[in-house]
């Protein structure tokens, strides 16, 4: 049962204007730096616009989709009124507020760092508060979370929690840890220089931190996925989840790994033991388990569905699954990204490997094609969804749907695959400027322009997207029922307090991330020297 | 559910997670940090605990033998964006006076033709570091070294202060119609040039990069050849050289005229 119908519509449509914002500006970017455009802008206007493509895109937009799909989640799994409506509210205000706090300067030219800060470099401090108003607004979700649980435990102590908010609370735990390491960089290292108390910074420790923060706020955006990969995808193809019991493995497994890996980010960075890189790389390796036991439970559902529709044979089977439902193809789409997505990221994590692609073109088309293509594609699902619950209208124009997610995941293949291609050709990221005209760079000139024409064709897929929204939100009213997730094949009546509770997991978190960082951390806090003058962007021009 | 103990050895969950992850943990740290550095003959360790500290990243101090010291005086100055840019105005008055030597270079205005560098409106650290290293060696000049021999710092400190404070003239060969050359607004990438613009305005200004709009085309130029050549090192971590080094004689003059005729 859904209730704060207005709360969740409010993140979901932010969320989607936030994007849609970004989005635009993401074609821009791939259209003025391919040999597309004749050079004739300054190339400040291109950092502006991927500062705040990448803070709206990597803070703004999954924040909220999390928060909103995690009230969703909370209300319907528990099958209760959210507690703590009022300060859902004001963390949905903060994020709000925070985010354009964040932008005015980025717009302004005082904060163009990219998102990811990129100290020495310095931004206006406004840019930063703008950041932390959105992780203190994201934190108070998280609380929401373990005390929606909480209460509901404490009155089902015979129950055990459902695998949607089970996955829901795994994931803002998750995010409500990582977080921390941004945030220290930006409170401790970052805002003193910022707002001129120092005029020097220890960048490689600033670094550290906000690789913390860098690999697992993947997995925070991955999880929502993830969610509907286990509970949304199995009930919407009219099947059964395969298994409950690795559901919850892998997003416990999420908690434990994801978050003491960061350093895979370092691999080129010299402040770092080469030690405690490998150490970081073997976790990253771990990583991939969750992601194998996801791929094989949801096939193992699909196929479930379509033996339940009669499909039959080895193979047979894939052609009775309902592919005219919009779910069932967003899913088998994100998972195709997700299996090339993640092949490359088995290349970033390697030591050896890493170093013929990093800080190259390939990484940018990397995380695009896991973050925009397998994770946002399935965000448009869980928003076809839910939405018919949360408005009373019914969405059914299901060959806009389709159009629609065929279109993104064309574009995401389009613009990606030219992308990692001319990263193995040595195209470095972060540039405004290719001089195409140079032998050694022209035979890049034709896999960029490609890249660019699948911008364009993301763009169409985003406005398409919009239609459809927009339509649900005038169709006629009708009653879409209770919001239901999928039910697994073994209901389990009982299971393991492991199983149930996140104490052990938490306290395994938190102990590999004193195993993985702590000594790198305190080593550079110790280390005398180590600050460098801090470079003030837009600063006495 | 809630008569199961979470963290007890009976519960075979709890014994397997942390068996597993402090297994993957120990297994991982030994090579990392002892099989690993002990295979790379390079790294010369000289036991395990030697392998620990230098694949956990613990900073050695290098022996003073093994370090070059350069032939050459190196600039002393330490740059940062803020240095000097609130100056006051008693500061601004001494420059003044101690200015009057220097005009029959740079102008009574900080402005001339006589292709030395105009000093007018110049950012006062830029001033500042070329006078200290004039005085300390660092960068050497027939007729600069002399004067700046005998400054204290606090002459410079106020001749830095007064020229930032006259106002920029427009030069004489003003045009703001020109447009600018490649080498200026995108650099050479491939040859690891940063376009000029980046550091010294149109684009962007870095801290210790001079405001070049306006300056005579001919002490650029002259100024990049020395770069090029290794006549002037007093550049903060041979920026300086090694952009003129990779410059052709073209870009050379193209960026040079184009300054000129900036205001």
């Amino acid at each position: 049962m859904l209730i704060n119908k207005r709360l969740i519509l409010a993140h979901f449509w932010l969320a989607f204007v936030v994007f849609g914002v970004a989005l635009v500006l993401g074609a821009w970017q791939m259209f003025v730096r391919s040999p597309l455009n004749a050079w004739h802008f300054n190339p400040e206007l291109y950092y502006r616009s991927v500062t705040a493509h990448g803070s709206a895109m990597g803070y703004v937009f999954p924040t909220l989709i999390a928060m909103g799909f995690g009230y969703a989640i909370t209300e319907s799994a528990l099958e209760k009124p959210l507690v703590g409506t009022r300060w859902a509210w004001a963390g949905f205000a903060l994020v709000a507020v925070g985010a354009v706090v964040a932008m005015i300067p980025v717009s302004m030219g005082l904060a163009s760092v990219l998102y990811t800060f990129y100290p020495p470099m310095i931004a206006n401090p406004f840019y930063y508060i703008g950041v932390v108003m959105v992780v203190v607004g994201s934190w108070i979700w998280v609380a929401l979370m373990s005390i929606n649980l909480t209460i509901w435990k404490r009155e089902n102590p015979e129950r055990p929690v459902p695998l949607a908010m089970f996955a829901n609370v795994a994931g803002s735990y998750l995010w409500g840890w990582t977080a921390v390491g941004a945030a220290l960089e930006i409170i401790f290292l970052i805002l003193p220089v910022a707002l001129g108390l120092k005029s020097t910074i220890d960048a490689g420790l600033a670094r550290v931190f906000f690789s913390w923060t860098l690999h697992a706020i993947v997995y925070f955006w991955l999880i929502p996925t993830y969610i509907a990969y286990y509970t949304i995808f199995p009930r919407a193809i009219g099947g059964r989840l395969y298994s409950d019991a690795m559901a919850r493995i892998t997003f416990i497994l999420f908690v434990v790994v994801a978050m003491p890996i960061g350093m895979h980010h370092l691999f080129a960075d010299p402040q770092v033991g080469a030690g405690f890189k490998f150490m970081h790389s073997v976790f990253t390796g771990l990583v991939a388990l969750p992601t194998l036991l996801t791929v094989f439970t949801i096939c193992a559902s699909a196929e479930i569905a379509s033996r339940l529709r009669g499909g039959s044979g080895a193979f047979g089977w894939v052609r009775a699954l309902p592919w005219q439902n919009p779910i069932m193809l967003a899913t088998a789409l994100s998972l195709v990204m997700l299996g090339f997505g993640g092949a490359g990221g088995l290349i970033n994590m390697s030591y050896q490997l890493d170093t013929s692609i990093h800080n190259t073109q390939w990484i940018t088309g990397h995380f695009h094609l896991i973050f925009g293509g397998a994770i946002v594609i399935m965000y448009f699902a869980i928003a076809y969804d839910l939405w018919p619950h949360l408005t009373g209208r019914a969405l059914e124009n299901f060959g806009l749907m389709r159009a629609q997610l065929w279109l993104w995941f064309i574009g995401m293949i389009v613009t990606t695959f030219p992308w990692h291609y001319v990263g193995i050709l040595g195209m470095p990221r972060r540039m405004a400027f290719y001089d195409y005209a140079n032998p050694a760079i022209s035979p890049q000139a034709f896999s960029v322009a490609i890249s660019a024409v699948g911008g364009l064709i993301l763009l169409i897929s985003g406005a398409l997207f919009f239609v459809v929204l927009i339509r649900g939100q005038m169709a006629q009213r009708s009653e879409a029922g209770a919001y239901r997730f999928s039910v697994p094949v073994h209901l389990p009546a009982r299971i393991p307090v492991a199983l149930n509770s996140f104490g052990l997991w938490l306290a395994l978190m938190v102990g590999l991330t004193v195993v993985n960082y702590g000594y790198p951390i305190a080593q550079l806090l110790v280390l005398k020297e180590a600050s460098v003058p801090a470079v003030y962007v837009g600063a006495s021009r | 559910m809630s008569e199961q103990k979470l963290f007890s050895f009976r519960n075979p969950w709890f014994g397997a997670s942390v068996g597993v992850t402090g297994a993957i943990v120990v297994l991982a740290a030994l090579a990392g940090l002892i099989w690993l550095p002990l295979l790379q003959p390079d790294l010369k360790i000289s036991g395990i605990w030697d392998a620990i500290c230098s694949a956990a990243g613990v900073p050695r101090t290098v022996p003073q033998s093994g370090t070059q010291q350069p032939d050459f005086k190196t600039s002393n100055v330490v740059m940062t964006s803020e240095m000097l840019t609130h100056p006051d105005q008693v500061s601004i008055g001494r420059g003044a006076t101690l200015a009057q030597r220097c005009a029959i270079c740079h102008g009574p205005q900080g402005v001339s033709d006589a292709n030395s560098p105009n000093l007018a409106g110049q950012y006062a650290a830029v001033t500042y570091k070329e006078l200290n290293d004039f005085k300390a060696g660092a960068r050497v000049n027939t007729v600069m070294s002399p004067f700046a021999a005998n400054m204290s710092n606090q002459d410079m400190l106020d001749l830095a202060a007064y020229y930032s404070f006259l106002p920029r003239v427009p030069s004489s060969r003003l045009n703001g119609s020109a447009s600018a050359p490649q080498i200026v607004i995108t650099g050479a990438p491939m040859r690891n040039i940063a376009p000029c613009g980046a550091c010294h305005g149109d684009i962007d200004n870095k801290a210790g990069s001079p405001w070049l709009g306006g300056q005579s085309a001919v002490y650029i130029k002259a100024q990049l050849k020395a770069f090029a050549s290794g006549g002037r090192r007093n550049d903060i971590s041979q920026q300086m050289r090694n952009i003129a080094r990779q410059m052709t004689a073209e870009e050379i003059d193209a960026a040079a005229l184009y300054y000129e005729a900036q205001p």
